[in-house]
C-alpha cells in the first residue's frame, strides 16, 4: 500500500479490462484520430448548449467503456469523476445518467490520473470489484468559463493551449485481462508564482517534475524503467522546461522517452492550437484512447502518466493571484510479466 | 491581503527566470503589421460603404456616418455568427479589435455565449461582459476630456449647439 511518502503500491493488480474515449472535430483531425472510439464531427454535437454537448461525451465514454469491458452496467459499482466546470457538473450530469454511486473529484486536467489513482485504490483494496474512472473536457466550455465567449475576437499568445474536446473513461476490475495499474502517485500543489493564464505549461511543469521525483523517491525505480513517461497537457512551453528541471536535479529522463499528451493529441505545427492541448480530456483520450492499447498490444512495456493540473478558478486570477498546480503520476504496465 | 503583494521566493524568482526564458516571443512587428493591414481594410470598406450612401442615397458625408457604422456592425455580427470573425481576430489582432466592428463582436459574441442562460440573465445580463468596461471607462473618459476642455475655453460655456 502505502511506499515511501505519497505512493501507493497496488499489490493486488487492479486491471483496466476496458477504455472508451469520444473526442470533437480537432481531436478528430490530429495525428491519434483512429485511436478514439468515436469522433464527433461538430463541436456542439446537436446539443442546445456547449455544457450539454460536454456531458454527452463523458455518458457516451462511459457507455462505450463499460461496452468495451464487456460488464453490464449493473455490475460497476462505482464512478469516480470529475471536470473542469464549475461544480463539475459535466460529471455530476453523468453520473445521474449512469445510474451508480458516485464520487466527484477536482484536479482540473490531472483529474484523469486523479480518478484513477483513487479507482485503483477501491478495486485495490477490496472496496470494489469494478470502478469506472472517468473525465472530460470541452473547448467551448473551458473557453466560456475561463477566458471568453468562443465568438469573441481575442488574439491568443504563443503561450496558450487549446482546451481538449473529449472524454475518457476506463474501468478498473479486481480481476481480467488488460494492462495493470501498478502504482499511483499522488501530487502536492506546488505554485511557483506563474500568474499568467495564458501560460499554464510553465505553471504546471514544477508539480509534474515535484510528483515524477517523488514517485521515483518512493518507488526506487529510475526513468529507465519506463518505456515512456509521458506528461498531462505542458505543451510546448511547458514540457521542455519540465525535461530541463529534471535533468538539472540529475534525473536521467534521456533513459526514457518523455513526451507530452498536449502535444501527442493535435499536430501542433498545423493545427491552429498554439502551444498544445490542455484539459481534463487532453491526458484522458491520450492515455486511455492512444496508450492503453499500446501497452495491450505490448508495443510499451510500462508507462508512467503523469496528469498536470492547474488549480486556478477565474475569480483567482482576477485577483491576481498566482495558479497553484498539481500532478498526480499513475504507473501502468503490460501486466504479462 | 492578496498574494500580489507578497515577494517571490529565491526558488520562485529562479523558475520564473527560468521560465520566461523558455517562453516564446509575442511576435510584436509581424503583429504590429498585420493589424495595420486589417486595420486599415476595415476602415477602407468603411469608407466605401459612406461613399456609397453619400452618392447613391443622398446622403452629406456627416449624415452618411450613422447608415455606414450601422453596416459595419451589420456585417461584424453576421461574420461573428458564422464563427468566423474570431479566426480573422486570432490573425489580425488588434486590427479587427479596435475598429467598430471589434465592438460589435465583443457584445454579440458574448450575447450568442450566453442565450443558454435565457434571454434576460444570459443575453440581457452578460452581453456587455467584455463591452462594459469599454463604456464606463469611455464615458469616464470622456467627461474628464470634456472638463478639461471647458477649463481651457471658458468662453465656449453655454454656447449650446
Amino acid at each position: 500500500m502505502l511506499m515511501g511518502k505519497q505512493t501507493w503500491k497496488f499489490e493486488n493488480r487492479p486491471v483496466l479490462i476496458g477504455a472508451a474515449t469520444v473526442v470533437g472535430p480537432d481531436e478528430g483531425d490530429g495525428p491519434l484520430a483512429a485511436d478514439f472510439d468515436l469522433v464527433h464531427p461538430e463541436l456542439d454535437m446537436q446539443q442546445k448548449s456547449w455544457e450539454k454537448a460536454e456531458r454527452l461525451l463523458m455518458e457516451q465514454a462511459s457507455e462505450f467503456a463499460l461496452n468495451n469491458a464487456g460488464i453490464e452496467k449493473e455490475q460497476l459499482q462505482f464512478y469516480v469523476g470529475g471536470d473542469l466546470m464549475n461544480q463539475i457538473i459535466s460529471n455530476s450530469f453523468a453520473a445521474r445518467t449512469l445510474g451508480v454511486p458516485n464520487i466527484g473529484v477536482f484536479g482540473a486536467c490531472s483529474t484523469s490520473m486523479e480518478s484513477l489513482a483513487l479507482a485503483s485504490l477501491m478495486v485495490n483494496s477490496g472496496a470494489s470489484q469494478y470502478v469506472l474512472a472517468g473525465t472530460c473536457s470541452h473547448n467551448c466550455t473551458a473557453e466560456k468559463q475561463f477566458r471568453y465567449p468562443t465568438e469573441y475576437g481575442a488574439q491568443k499568445p504563443p503561450t496558450a493551449q487549446y482546451t481538449v474536446t473529449g472524454a475518457g473513461a476506463v474501468v478498473v476490475a479486481a480481476t481480467g485481462e488488460g494492462p495493470v495499474v501498478e502504482y499511483a502517485t499522488i501530487g502536492k500543489v506546488i505554485d511557483l508564482g506563474i500568474k499568467d493564464p495564458f501560460n499554464m505549461g510553465a505553471a504546471m511543469a514544477p508539480a509534474a517534475v515535484d510528483t515524477i521525483q517523488a514517485h521515483f523517491n518512493d518507488t526506487g525505480r529510475t526513468p529507465k524503467d519506463y518505456d515512456l513517461i509521458v506528461t498531462g497537457d505542458l505543451a510546448s512551453v511547458g514540457h521542455p522546461l519540465a525535461k530541463e528541471l529534471l535533468l538539472r536535479d540529475g534525473v536521467p529522463m534521456d533513459d526514457t522517452t518523455f513526451k507530452d499528451c498536449g502535444l501527442m493529441v493535435y499536430d501542433v505545427d498545423r493545427q491552429k492550437v498554439q502551444a498544445g492541448g490542455s484539459g481534463c480530456g487532453c491526458s484522458a483520450v491520450v492515455t486511455y484512447g492512444h496508450l492503453l492499447k499500446k501497452v495491450a498490444k505490448g508495443e510499451l512495456k510500462r508507462i508512467l502518466v503523469v496528469a498536470t493540473g492547474a488549480l486556478l478558478s477565474p475569480l483567482s486570477f482576477q485577483q491576481g493571484e498566482s495558479i497553484p498546480c498539481i500532478a498526480h503520476a499513475v504507473a501502468i504496465s503490460g501486466g504479462k510479466e | 491581503m492578496s498574494s500580489n503583494d507578497k515577494k517571490f521566493t529565491p526558488v520562485q524568482q529562479e523558475y520564473q527566470t527560468l521560465a520566461k526564458k523558455h517562453e516564446p516571443k509575442r511576435p510584436v512587428l509581424i503583429n504590429c503589421l498585420k493589424a495595420f493591414l486589417v486595420g486599415g481594410l476595415i476602415c477602407i470598406i468603411g469608407q466605401a460603404i459612406q461613399e456609397m450612401f453619400v452618392h447613391w442615397a443622398g446622403f452629406d458625408e456627416k449624415k452618411a456616418s450613422n447608415p455606414t457604422v450601422a453596416v459595419l456592425i451589420f456585417l461584424s455580427v453576421v461574420l461573428t455568427s458564422l464563427g468566423v470573425y474570431d479566426k480573422i481576430a486570432q490573425w489580425a489582432g488588434a486590427g479587427s479589435a479596435v475598429p467598430v466592428t471589434g465592438f460589435a463582436n465583443t457584445m454579440s459574441s458574448a450575447a450568442i455565449e450566453h442565450r443558454s442562460e435565457g434571454l434576460v440573465l444570459g443575453v440581457g445580463g452578460k452581453m456587455f461582459k467584455i463591452a462594459g468596461p469599454v463604456i464606463v471607462f469611455g464615458v469616464v473618459a470622456a467627461f474628464v476630456v470634456g472638463i478639461v476642455h471647458l477649463i481651457l475655453n471658458p468662453h465656449e460655456l453655454g454656447g449650446g449647439s
